[in-house]
């Protein structure tokens, strides 16, 4: 690795009203290197990606951009096309891909006049066909991009960001939504990449992957950087103190004898319209004292198995007993009286009402709570005591009882749910991606309660895509994959891993 | 039945099919450009009127047939940009900006219609395009009939579809709109602005739509009467699912309800002492909806429709 830098950004500061999510943050990166971005949610990763990549305007501070024959040139600021023409591209979390066109024309899509009235399609491919033989990812160009895999389409994003001949890439939680074998193929790749001079900068929540493929680390607290290591001299331990400040909790998982079964889904298929919205065949069970984790890749059924337990989808066939009693399946109030707390994939969606109160959503699956209501008419008084009561409890923090939900903060709106489940002593949770998108601390805290549950006897159904969530949590492990779902028998992240990916365990 | 047959094999049916098709097959593209684009403009109706009105009345203050049907594109253009600075940047609903579109242009044609010529009870009359009499070619049987005594108006149309074909799936132009139209940020995230996609395509689909209101002053009749487009804008907006937002389908569509059209009327004379001649006004509408509902559970919508963009926020 040379040691010539490419990249200077020098005390870039952004505030949005009185918070100040960057704060003159200082950085450089290396010809050739694989730079880590780390931080929590809301440390100031995204404002930064965004300066650099011109999206936000930077209210002080300058980036340099330094060209092969060592020339410094101050980056025009806030200007995306002049983040392009300097060479940086990035790829977005989110993918920024047509899934009604191609991969070529996703690729080919701005890098062409629109008054060219014909398209140079052959010299594209060629010039795209030399970038995969060169870095090894390879992905079919000529199928629209929404029929292909996550995986693929994460290739076609980093193949047009390429295809610019971009010099630094930016990736935003690149592995997000891969599986570990997907991510470790990527991350060769991305070693290739550097080999030829590019330099990379990746976001990530994940540290083991940090640790293995990065050269250096950054790491980001509450919009200031707060530390800058190399790789080899750090371990998780270290990283976690510098991300939240502190040692993360360890979670205490006691030993205990499980109790009776919960929840028994029998043979339970559905056909749904496409093959992500079908089951088949499901089988599976819960017990008191018991976390059930299901592991797998988004789109392989969680969605519709979730639901279904839910009583929100109609199955073709098969049962579902909780303790021991058949429950009617397709209707939800059967499910919520027979003791199950849900805690929905999409918090904003389906676990609160945004444009009612925070005081009314801790309420709103209990309404026949005679301390809450007397003869229809609620008692308004015992409503705000009550939520009073379980925000300091679960510690939900936000503008107060009357201001609409949706204000919340997005770890705030899961606390707001655990507080309205776990206060209604539910024998059986169905927790579907609890902590996706909330930082270490707000993921920690939910964890803590799913245990806490746990040891008071609850039966957990702990869907997730996060294998570390499932392998730290779950006293049993089951696989979804395309929507069938098989026991793990052995707890590693390599079996697992190949499960998830549907190949054989 | 066989005076049904009888009817088919006419060649004024057919004549007249295509005819009734052409202020739809503007109408279509117009709207289906828009709509790839991401946004629906239900100014439509409105922006027919315009075209109606405006190509008119420039002809009819002494500019050229073909500077008439400038100024009808230039007109819809105006209020296709009203529409989309509404929807676009502003980001309001598309809905209510194009109905509101569709009244406005209305009004405005009206009142200008009114301002212009105070005191007169029937129109005056233009001189509209001729069918354009091809040598030999129209001297053909049937097909001569049918397709060579066209007006020039009916050619632009036909070819605006293979115009649109061409720019929406062999040119880079034709990408970016359809990717705006499935996920604005693949263009932001190339440095296109997302803006100008949509709104240069919501003003070039009016100016279309608003060849298709001056079709009809120009070369269908010769002046212009209120409440002449009577809904033919609205039929454009079921068409385009109808066409799956592909300019073929969509000359299909256009043509297919030309044809019921064409046959509701003669039917009428053939038979109409038997049935009220409203249920054959009704049958091309009710033929519409049955084909869409076979036809639209199916459609793909462009993804981004109806969604509004703003910059920075994801």
């Amino acid at each position: 690795m040379t040691s010539s830098p490419v990249l200077i950004l020098d005390g870039l500061s952004k505030s949005f009203g009185s918070v100040r999510a960057a704060d003159a943050i200082s950085l450089k990166l290396f010809r050739g290197e694989v730079l880590a971005l780390l931080g929590e949610n809301g440390a100031g990763k995204t404002t930064l990606m965004n300066m650099l990549f011109g999206h936000y305007m930077p209210d002080s501070g300058k980036i340099d951009i330094i060209d092969g024959s060592g020339h410094a040139k101050p980056l025009q600021l806030g200007n995306p096309q002049a983040s392009i023409a300097a060479g940086i591209g990035m790829v977005h979390q989110h993918f920024t891909l047509a899934e009604n066109l191609d991969a070529l024309d996703n690729i080919m899509l701005g890098s062409e006049s629109f008054l060219h009235l014909r398209r140079n399609k052959s010299q594209a491919i060629q010039k795209i066909q030399k970038i995969m033989n060169d870095s090894g990812l390879v992905a079919p160009m000529d199928i629209a991009v929404g029929r292909l895999t996550v995986g693929e389409r994460q290739r076609v994003e980093i193949l047009k960001a390429l295809y610019q001949d971009v010099k630094i890439l930016v990736l935003d939680e690149p592995t997000a939504v891969l599986t570990p074998q997907e991510a470790d193929k990527l991350f060769e790749n991305i070693t290739a990449m550097t080999k030829n001079g590019l330099s990379v900068i990746f976001i990530s929540h994940k540290l083991r992957e940090v640790l293995a493929f990065s050269n250096r680390i950054a790491v980001l607290r509450h919009g200031r950087k707060v530390g800058e290591i190399s790789s080899k001299e750090a371990d998780e331990r270290k990283i976690a103190r510098l991300m939240v400040g502190e040692e993360t909790k360890v979670f205490s998982k006691k030993e205990l004898q499980v109790g009776e079964t919960v929840l028994e889904v029998d043979n339970l298929t559905i056909s749904g319209s496409s093959k992500r919205e079908s089951l088949s065949n499901i089988s599976l069970s819960v017990n008191k004292h018991e976390i059930l984790g299901i592991a797998g890749i988004s789109g392989n059924g969680q969605t519709v198995l979730a639901n279904a337990i839910s009583g929100l989808v109609k199955s073709s066939s098969g049962q579902i007993k909780i303790d021991g009693k058949n429950i009617l399946i397709n209707d939800p109030s059967n499910i919520i009286q027979a003791g199950a707390g849900r805690i929905p994939e999409d918090r904003h969606k389906d676990g609160i009402v945004g444009q009612m109160s925070v005081a009314e959503n801790m309420i709103i699956e209990d309404l026949n709570n005679s301390k809450i209501q007397s003869r229809g008419l609620l008692n308004n008084e015992a409503i705000m005591r009550h939520c009073s009561d379980l925000s300091s409890k679960y510690d939900v923090r936000g503008p107060g009882p009357n201001a609409s939900a949706r204000l919340l903060s997005g770890g705030n709106i899961q606390k707001l749910i655990l507080a309205r489940v776990f206060e209604a002593s539910p024998k059986l949770i169905l927790a579907n991606q609890p902590t996706r998108g909330l930082d270490m601390g707000a993921a920690a805290d939910v964890a803590n309660r799913l245990l806490e549950a746990r040891q008071r006897g609850s039966g957990v159904i702990l869907i997730s895509e996060d294998l570390d969530e499932i392998l730290s949590l779950s006293d049993r492990i089951m696989v979804i994959y395309d929507g069938k779902l098989r026991m793990a028998e052995t707890h590693d992240r390599e079996t697992l891993g190949l499960m998830m990916a549907g190949e054989a365990a | 039945m066989i005076e049904i047959f009888q009817i088919l094999l006419s060649e004024s049916f057919w004549a007249a099919s295509l005819r009734i098709a052409t202020p739809l097959i503007f109408g279509v593209l117009g709207a289906l450009i828009c709509e790839k684009s991401g946004v629906l403009n239900l100014g439509i109706e409105g922006i027919f009127v315009a075209g109606a009105m405006a190509g008119w009345m420039a002809v009819w203050l002494g500019a050229g047939l073909w500077g008439g049907v400038v100024v009808a594109a230039i007109a819809g253009g105006f209020f296709g940009l009203i529409h989309a600075i509404l929807t676009v940047p502003l980001g309001l609903s598309q809905h209510v900006s194009g109905l509101g579109v569709t009244l406005f242009a209305t009004s405005v044609s009206y009142f200008s219609y009114r301002t212009a010529l105070p005191n007169v009870s029937s129109p005056p009359r233009i001189e509209p395009f001729r069918p354009l009499e091809i040598p030999i070619l129209s001297e053909l049987p049937f097909i001569g009939s049918v397709l060579f005594q066209q007006t020039a108006l009916t050619w632009l149309a036909l070819l605006m579809v293979g115009v649109v074909w061409y720019l929406m799936n062999r040119t880079g132009l034709g990408v970016a709109i359809k990717a705006v139209g499935d996920n604005p940020n693949s263009v932001d995230a190339q440095g296109l602005s997302v803006y100008g996609l949509r709104i240069g395509a919501i003003v070039a689909g009016s100016a279309l739509m608003a060849l298709g209101g001056a079709f009809l002053t120009m070369s269908a009749f010769d002046a212009f009467f209120f409440g002449m487009v009577n809904g033919r804008g609205w039929i454009c907006i079921a068409l385009v699912i109808f066409a799956s937002w592909k300019p073929g389908k969509a000359l299909l569509g256009a043509l297919l309800f030309g044809a019921f059209d064409a046959l509701q009327v003669r039917m009428q004379t053939e038979v109409g002492a038997k049935v009220p001649s409203q249920v054959f006004l009704a049958a091309p509408y009710i033929l519409s909806i049955v084909a869409l509902v076979i036809v639209a559970r199916r459609a793909e919508y462009p993804r981004a429709l109806l969604t509004p963009w703003f910059k920075g926020q994801r």
